[in-house]
């Protein structure tokens, strides 16, 4: 019995003296960190996605904090709402951003741009770019192996078996970017929202001359210059062989859409026109 | 006990079904193209412009840069555009396009079949000749041999090696070569020895050409101190650090250059073209391609002008046969399939190869089963099943520790992996990433 009372006691007494010295210690070699930090990371979507160019949403919550000025700083993922949480809670201002979307540039289905050979190697698009020109005539377009579906944390762009072209769901695309930096061969593009989801984007990256390009791919734009003539914002430039239409500048009036003789120039989301024929009566 | 390279390797059937076509002369086609870079390095300039008239042998192309060569028409007519041109790859790239209009020499070439043996040249007349006409490794890798030839000052050349190994399965014109034109070769050897001031050549010839190494045997004792190296079959041998320590037992380190060991490899093909640079005057316009495959119609050895169409080969050799599963530009192991066949033939064209639609089937990739297959093959002592992980997941500095860089690209892993994993394909993306972050680096 007295053995086990003194077991007891000297356990006690060693736990104590350990407390004690565990406490010291802990004061000693204190890091202090602001609890911001933490309070920032929870209202944070927590994807660590990297979209924002930091490591993870914690490293985010650590420059929101550190930064006195964060107008450099946003979250794709969580928009103005979080940026704005965020921001209130440490007394300071979010940059306003206008919602962006990953545009796939690139209308060359099945279809309209004719397999010319088949690629039997690693089913990644980084390889079959580095390792020649492509399974159709275009060089530039998509070589359709998924590399973009397979970076996206968001289950927000996916090959259609059909075109074999990644297409975007807009509701779930954060434009946290990681598909642009996938894609070897620069077709993905973050573009403007738009009001309505609508916007207007040059289906093509194609840069060869024209007719090399429309023999390659049905849809290629041809860099014939009839878009540029009839845009009246000055929103479409051409640069080899290629038609561009900047997306801060583009009012989305269409008209440049009518007008593409290949069709390379997308509109997505707009309600159907009126007939041809009501319209003429409209203008007459 | 015959000589070889230390680590790894592999032994696939030679198929050598071309060995006793002779070698035929295959005259110009309508048009030939020129790619302005047929060459590592940079890029030469056009020296000629829309409409002119050119010779056989006149200089189209100036090499820009001491890593560069100068490209010279191999056919005779007018050059009617200077712009891209899809290769063999579909991709398009700069290039001369000339249209074929009889065919007249430039004054200077000496035609005639006659050997010239004199070698009272200094190492300088040599070497500018080289440069001048254009010459690059006929290898596969199209390194200029001018700068292979210019020994850094500091570094002493010891050995001369000739590579007349051709491990690659299939390939036969380095065989042919030597069996037809072998007196010239030697010669050109010898033009080598004097432009590099070496003492000794060796020439390593793979066991499966018994009657090359006779022939070569019988002749160069004419020669001057030339040494036949008779070696194992192994591929892959005629990869040239692999060959360095197979003939004369040196190992070249990681990033290091072969004349930091005192060796300086040629290849068969470009030791002729050497010969012919000096002695006759020509540029290299032409060049020995085998066409060959099990479902060829004829099996063939071809003399080819530079710029020749793939197609135009294939026609000569009976046509494309209907279970055609791919067209390979090289040997089947390092050797591209090509998506385009009316591309040009360039400098370093050696082989076309023709694989039936049942052969060039790659199996379903499945699970790597860390056998270490691929480790005990590599001849760079490299692990493929780590650095292909390593490359899809893109950890290009653990790529870098782990000499990515090494790789030759000799398919040595793939050819052996038993869950016919992708291997090369990833380990070839990895190799060019990790290049470019070194030379970015610079």
């Amino acid at each position: 019995m007295n053995t086990i009372i003194v077991t007891i006691a000297m356990l006690s007494a060693l736990g104590v003296f350990l407390a004690i010295v565990l406490y010291f210690v802990a004061q000693k070699f204190k890091v202090y960190e602001d609890p911001r930090i933490d309070e920032v990371a929870s209202i944070l979507p927590g994807a660590n996605c990297g979209g924002c160019g930091f490591a993870g949403c914690r490293a985010f919550a650590e420059a929101l904090v550190a930064n006195e000025d964060i107008s450099a700083l946003f979250c794709p993922v969580g928009g103005a709402d979080i940026m704005n949480q965020a921001a209130s809670h440490l007394g300071k201002t979010a940059a306003e951003k206008e919602k962006m979307v990953a545009v796939v540039r690139c209308g060359g289905s099945c279809e309209l741009r004719p397999r010319t050979s088949t690629f039997d190697g690693a089913r990644s698009c980084a390889v079959i770019a580095a390792t020649y020109g492509g399974d159709t005539g275009c060089t530039y377009g998509c070589v359709g192996a998924g590399d973009c579906e397979l970076s996206c944390d968001f289950d927000a762009i996916h090959i259609n078996p059909v075109t074999l072209l990644p297409e975007v769901d807009d509701e779930k695309c954060t434009a946290c970017g990681a598909c642009v930096k996938a894609c070897p061969k620069f077709i993905i593009e973050l573009r403007k929202k738009g009001p309505k989801s609508r916007r207007i984007f040059v289906s093509c990256v194609n840069k060869d001359k024209g007719g090399v390009a429309k023999k390659s791919c049905a849809a290629a734009c041809t860099g014939c210059t009839k878009c540029l003539k009839v845009c009246p914002h000055e929103a479409i430039t051409i640069n080899a062989n290629l038609a561009y239409i900047d997306h801060t500048k583009c009012k989305l009036c269409r008209k440049c859409v009518e007008g593409c003789p290949t069709a390379a120039i997308h509109e997505v989301n707009f309600p159907p026109r009126k007939p041809a024929v009501e319209k003429a009566e409209v203008t007459a | 006990m015959l000589k070889t390279f230390r680590l790894g390797g592999i032994h696939p059937h030679d198929n050598k079904l071309s060995a006793e076509a002779a070698i035929e002369t295959v005259s110009p086609a309508e048009t030939a193209q020129f790619f302005l870079s047929q060459h590592l390095g940079a890029p030469a300039a056009p020296t000629v412009n829309k409409g002119d008239k050119v010779k056989v042998g006149q200089l189209i192309a100036k090499a820009t840069g001491f890593v560069s060569a100068n490209i010279h028409s191999s056919v005779s007519g007018t050059v009617t555009s200077i712009d891209v041109v899809a290769d063999h790859l579909g991709i398009r790239r700069p290039a001369i396009t000339v249209k074929v209009e009889g065919d007249e020499w430039d004054e200077n070439i000496d035609r005639s079949a006659e050997l010239v043996r004199r070698t009272d040249y200094t190492p300088e007349e040599i070497i500018k000749r080289v440069a001048e006409a254009g010459i690059v490794g006929l290898g596969g890798a199209a390194f200029p041999s001018h700068v292979k030839l210019s020994v850094p000052p500091g570094k002493k050349a010891e050995a001369l090696i000739i590579n007349a190994a051709e491990c690659e399965p299939y390939l036969t014109s380095d065989y042919r070569t030597i069996m037809e034109r072998g007196e010239e070769m030697l010669v050109g050897v010898q033009l080598l020895k004097k432009a590099l001031g070496v003492q000794k050549a060796y020439i390593g010839v793979e066991i499966n050409k018994p009657q090359a190494i006779e022939k070569l045997q019988a002749l160069s004792s004419e020669y001057g101190e030339v040494e036949i190296v008779p070696l194992k079959k192994k591929y892959p041998q005629g990869g040239e650090k692999q060959l360095i320590k197979a003939v004369i037992n040196r190992e070249v380190p990681s990033g290091a250059l072969p004349v930091d060991v005192g060796a300086v490899v040629h290849n068969v093909g470009t030791t002729l073209a050497v010969y012919e640079a000096v002695q006759k005057r020509k540029p290299l316009i032409e060049n020995t391609v085998t066409l060959t495959g099990k479902i060829a119609a004829q099996q063939k050895n071809f003399n080819v002008r530079v710029g020749t169409p793939i197609s135009r080969l294939i026609e000569l050799a009976g046509g494309l046969p209907e279970n055609t599963g791919k067209v390979v530009l090289g040997g089947p192991m390092m050797g591209k399939a090509i998506s385009n066949l009316d591309a040009p033939t360039q400098k370093s064209t050696s082989s076309v190869l023709l694989i039936s639609d049942s052969e060039a089937e790659r199996r379903e990739p499945s699970a790597c089963i860390r056998c270490s297959r691929c480790v005990s093959v590599c001849p760079m002592g490299l692990e493929p099943y780590l650095l292909i992980r390593q490359t899809e997941r893109k950890m290009y500095e653990a790529l870098e520790q782990h000499n990515a860089h090494d790789c030759i690209e000799c398919g040595c892993c793939i050819y052996t992996c038993p869950a016919n994993l992708p291997l090369l394909d990833y380990i070839r993306l990895g190799k060019t990433e990790v290049l470019k972050i070194k030379r970015n680096r610079k």
